[in-house]
């Protein structure tokens, strides 16, 4: 596993971002402010470029490169085109919103690729030194988007709130890191699969380690009891960083559950350990998250509690440690974050002037003053609490299908049950926007716009997967299958 | 079995939907008159579809047929998969017929949203259409579970003034039932080794108490739907709160979805569970038929009192159902199709009625006839129809039923039977007070007769009630074969 020049070829997706945020950012010195729209223009051009990149330069069978610390696989490169794809329609999403809030400066930008690299390093890492690494570039940057407004006090607060509970996240995630390191003594994700299974490895100290390693991800993904930190900083951030942290970082963190949990440490005697772990989560999650959403009356705070109770859902699919559960997990993630990114798009999209447009009660009587939006934001409610035909049930359905599949029936009514109660609020929000007369005309109410031009794609798209979902079913399968290395 | 690709179920199926998108595109704000027109071609056109079906079925077939397969999501072996008996034939009539009438009567009466209006009735046409044709489980449910949405909205945008309690009390309850029925189909799917073929879960064979809990699963969606005592409060909530098209296919189509899943579903699949929860499904039904018969002796708004009638009368189609033999199942389903048809007229009748006086309360009625003669005469056939006179369609299914039942235990036709007795009482007793008498007020006097679309769909309804009463035959041909061979599949013996 020496070096190799040609190795480069695979990271030149990386190498490039890197290449085009440095230049962003230097660029930018020389721009007056009337200029930064090139900022912008240049960012999605990064972005897009990035996200073709990757499916020139993948192995079709996993290899793995630079010493042990990237892996080269299908799985890898379809998640970082993805990924750079989320950030850049979040970005389009977000252009008003950042004009009218000063933020957007060339700092925003830059941070935005930075946290996309560092998504990306996850994404493909095959060493926990990688793995952590990407995580600190995503981490760091996002706590400084968070606090980007620096002269809101919420925001400010959201940022403090983010940092330390991340933090002491990473911290635990390190520590059980360092135990893993003690109990093989690697830190390479093939030499610890191999030490576990020659039976080399002290297994006490490894399931201490495991213990840890989920604690992190507990705070990472926001998992109950670990989740306090997200109502507070989805609702302290600009709604635009929001939509960041709600989306593209949830298809990095899945990736870098699966590298952790699935590949390095999927051994059925360590398997059966963390799956136990990660129902509790799960469970707590549905239900808290479920419970707590009905009380919300801010959208965004919701949407933060709705994120807590879908990551439930993800590890309830994740907790199965099969194949089968892996592809509804990623399908579920996949579809999941499309819907997230219309629930704080359409924040985005109506927000104004010193306008936020992020309480319930704004959206009211929305089918009457935009009809279009109202219908398309339905279709995304409707997604989220699962009913047909919108692709949400299907993301649903495929979990619950993998874990009947193992005999888990009481996991599987917990599962659908706290998810009646979840269709409760997002039915709460499609009375309010249909059912209630419009008071308040403060909202926007421009019907054509870029960011409204991408809603109704993303809206659209949710219905046309809810009606041929077998494609994108197929592709997580196979992407799952090729890539990831179980036992 | 010849397979189509496409077919005519597909026709079935989709025509309403394509035209209720294209209402919604092309009837915008002021643009009503071409929504309502192009609604009306729509549905009539989706009625008209039905017809070659219903003149090639072969009515001596048991198989399922005009069959159509598409693989749709090949990982899970989920299929399109459409086909159909005689059962789920009526049963597409009747809803196709439905969509007809509520597109006629919210003719001149909605003026909120007019696209909205009409496009939400087709769309939801065709999701029923779906339910009824669907040969694959996650088709059935994906269908079944779509039915909420356009319904929901309609409760919600165009109903009373409790109709945002009524519209999520209705959407929350069905889900909750649903919900099990999918934990239900996903377990027989790994029974089966892999298929959602219903016909799969016909032949697969099932231990005892997994049955007990499937039909436990699928009971629970199924009686919310029809719905069966003790699950039936969120009908007259939504029907006294839905427009009077809401309310039409609330009672004639979509309460049938869960007669349809006991005889599609449960009695094929889990047939040891249903005999042996039998005589608890038939409580059941004997209760909703007595008591609730009296429930709806005591209302005062005519539309509660026809809803609370509905849940009466679908008591007789899970007992006809439950009694497992020919009589009574044959009689439950012509039950379905005729209840179908008389509480459509029911609630067209009160809407006729409510647009014109703003009030469902009966006590703000009496004399209607001075002023409104046709109108009182028309609303008598279907009042007595509800009775269960004979010479109209409520008889038969009723007397069937009855027959059934008599066959079964003399006590349960005995109880049955009240209900021809209850029915004449608050129906009649509330035609009496609606219709009979001194004018109430000076607004009763003034009232108008009759239109000439309102006499229209009054009549044209009044044909088929009388015309089935009469000469039921035709649709008692359809359903023979196809209530045989669910009866033998429901006689297996699987565990």
């Amino acid at each position: 596993m020496d070096f190799q020049l040609l190795d480069l070829y695979t990271l030149l997706p990386e190498i490039f971002l890197l290449v085009g945020v440095s230049g962003i950012l230097l660029l930018d010195l020389f721009l007056s402010k009337e200029q930064r729209g090139i900022t912008y223009g240049l960012s999605l051009v990064v972005l897009i470029v990035t996200s073709v990149l990757p499916w020139f330069f993948y192995d079709a069978d996993p290899k793995v490169i630079m010493s042990g610390l990237v892996v080269s696989d299908l799985l890898g490169a379809a998640l970082k085109s993805t990924v750079c794809v989320l950030v850049a329609v979040g970005l389009v999403y977000s252009k008003s919103y950042l004009l009218s809030r000063g933020l957007h400066r060339g700092e925003y930008f830059s941070l935005t690729l930075f946290a996309t690299l560092g998504m990306m390093v996850m994404i493909s890492s095959n060493h926990f030194l990688s793995l952590y690494l990407g995580l600190e570039l995503l981490s760091l940057s996002l706590y400084a988007m968070v606090a980007l407004q620096r002269d809101s006090g919420r925001s400010s607060e959201a940022a403090i709130k983010y940092f330390v509970l991340g933090a002491i996240a990473s911290g635990m995630l390190l520590y059980g890191m360092s135990m893993i390191y003690g109990g093989t003594g690697h830190l390479n994700i093939e030499a610890i699969v191999s030490s576990v299974l020659s039976g080399q490895s002290d297994s006490n100290l490894l399931r201490l380690g495991v213990v840890f390693v989920i604690v992190g991800i507990g705070f990472k993904l926001g998992a109950v009891p670990f989740h306090m930190w997200i109502p507070d900083v989805y609702h302290g951030s600009p709604t635009s960083v929001t939509l960041l942290i709600g989306t593209a970082p949830k298809v990095a963190a899945f990736a870098f559950v699966l590298r952790l949990l699935a590949e390095a440490l999927g051994h059925p005697s360590l398997h059966q350990d963390w799956s136990q772990m990660l129902t509790v989560l799960a469970v707590g999650s549905l239900v808290i998250g479920n419970v707590v959403a009905i009380a919300q009356t801010n959208f965004k705070r919701m949407l933060a509690y709705s994120t807590i109770a879908h990551m439930g859902f993800l590890l309830v699919g994740f907790m199965t440690g099969s194949i089968n559960g892996y592809s509804a997990s990623l399908f579920y993630i996949l579809t999941y974050v499309l819907m997230a990114l219309g629930g704080f798009g359409v924040i985005l999209i109506l927000s104004r002037d010193g306008f936020e447009s992020e309480e319930l009660s704004d959206l009211k009587g929305l089918s009457q003053t935009n009809p279009w939006c109202a219908f398309l934001l339905m279709i995304i409610l409707f997604s989220m609490a699962g009913i047909p035909p919108t692709v949400g049930f299907w993301s649903k359905l495929f979990v619950i299908q993998s874990i009947i599949d193992l005999g888990y029936v009481g996991l599987a009514v917990t599962a659908v049950m706290t998810s009646l109660i979840g269709a409760f609020y997002y039915l709460r929000v499609v009375k309010i926007m249909y059912f209630d007369a419009s008071d308040s005309s403060s909202i926007n109410t421009t019907k054509y716009s870029p960011g409204m031009a991408v809603f109704a794609i993303n809206g659209l798209l949710l219905l046309g997967l809810g009606l041929f979902p077998g494609w994108l079913l197929s592709l997580c399968e196979s992407l799952i299958e090729s890539s990831v290395r179980t036992f | 079995m010849s397979t189509h690709v496409i077919g005519s179920l597909s026709l079935i199926v989709w025509l309403p939907i394509i035209f209720g998108v294209a209402v919604l595109l092309i009837g915008r704000d002021g643009r009503e008159r071409v929504a309502r027109w192009l609604a009306l071609v729509g549905s009539v056109l989706s009625a008209l579809v039905v017809i070659p079906v219903w003149i090639q079925f072969d009515v001596k077939q048991s198989e399922f047929q005009f069959v159509e397969f598409i693989p749709w999501i090949e990982t899970f072996n989920i299929n399109y998969h459409l086909g159909i008996d005689g059962i789920s034939l009526v049963l597409i009539l009747l809803n196709a017929l439905t969509t007809v009438f509520v597109v006629v009567a919210g003719w001149e009466v909605i003026t909120k949203k007019v696209s909205h209006y009409f496009a939400s009735f087709l769309i939801l046409s065709g999701m029923i259409n779906g339910v009824f044709c669907s040969l694959d489980a996650m088709l059935f449910y994906v269908f079944f579970e779509a039915t909420l949405i356009p319904m929901f909205l309609i409760i919600g945008i165009w109903g009373g003034p409790n109709r945002v309690y009524a519209a999520i009390k209705f959407f929350l309850y069905t889900l909750a039932g649903s919900l099990l029925t999918l934990v239900a189909l996903i377990y027989l799917y790994r029974t089966t080794g892999g298929s959602f073929a219903i016909s799969d879960f016909y032949t697969v064979s099932i231990p005892q108490s997994a049955q007990v809990l499937i039909f436990l699963a699928l009971f629970a969606a199924f009686a919310v739907k029809i719905p069966m005592w003790p699950v039936h409060t969120w009908l007259p909530d939504a029907h006294v709160e839905a427009p009077t098209g809401g309310s039409v296919v609330l009672a004639a189509v979509m309460l049938k979805l869960g007669g349809y899943g006991f005889l599609r579903l449960s009695l094929p699949i889990v047939p040891d569970a249903a005999r042996e929860l039998a005589p608890f499904v038939i409580a059941l039904s004997l209760i909703a038929i007595v008591y609730i018969g009296f429930v709806a002796l005591v209302q005062r708004d005519m539309k509660k009192l026809i809803a609370y009638s509905s849940i009466s009368h679908m008591g007789f189609v899970t007992l006809g159902i439950f009694i497992f033999n020919a009589e009574g199942m044959q009689g439950a389903v012509i039950q379905m199709v005729s209840h179908g048809f008389i509480s459509a007229a029911l609630f067209l009748c009160v809407g006729v009625l409510y647009d014109r006086m703003h009030s469902r309360e009966i006590s703000d009625y009496g004399g209607v006839v001075n002023s409104m003669p046709m109108f009182a005469a028309l609303f008598l056939v279907f009042a007595m129809a509800n009775a269960g006179l004979p010479g109209t369609s409520g008889f038969v299914g009723e007397f069937l039923v009855i027959m059934g039942a008599m066959a079964s235990n003399f006590w349960f036709a005995f109880a049955a039977a009240m209900t021809l007795i209850l029915g004449a009482a608050y129906t009649l007793w509330m035609y009496k007070r609606v219709v009979f008498g001194e004018c109430g007020s000076e607004q009763i006097r003034g009232l108008k007769d009759v239109n000439a679309r309102e006499f229209a769909m009054l009549f044209v309804l009044a044909l088929i009630v009388i015309g089935m009463g009469l000469y039921p035959k035709p649709f008692t041909d359809v359903i023979d074969v196809s209530v045989a061979s669910v009866l033998e599949l429901a006689s297996v013996i699987k565990n």
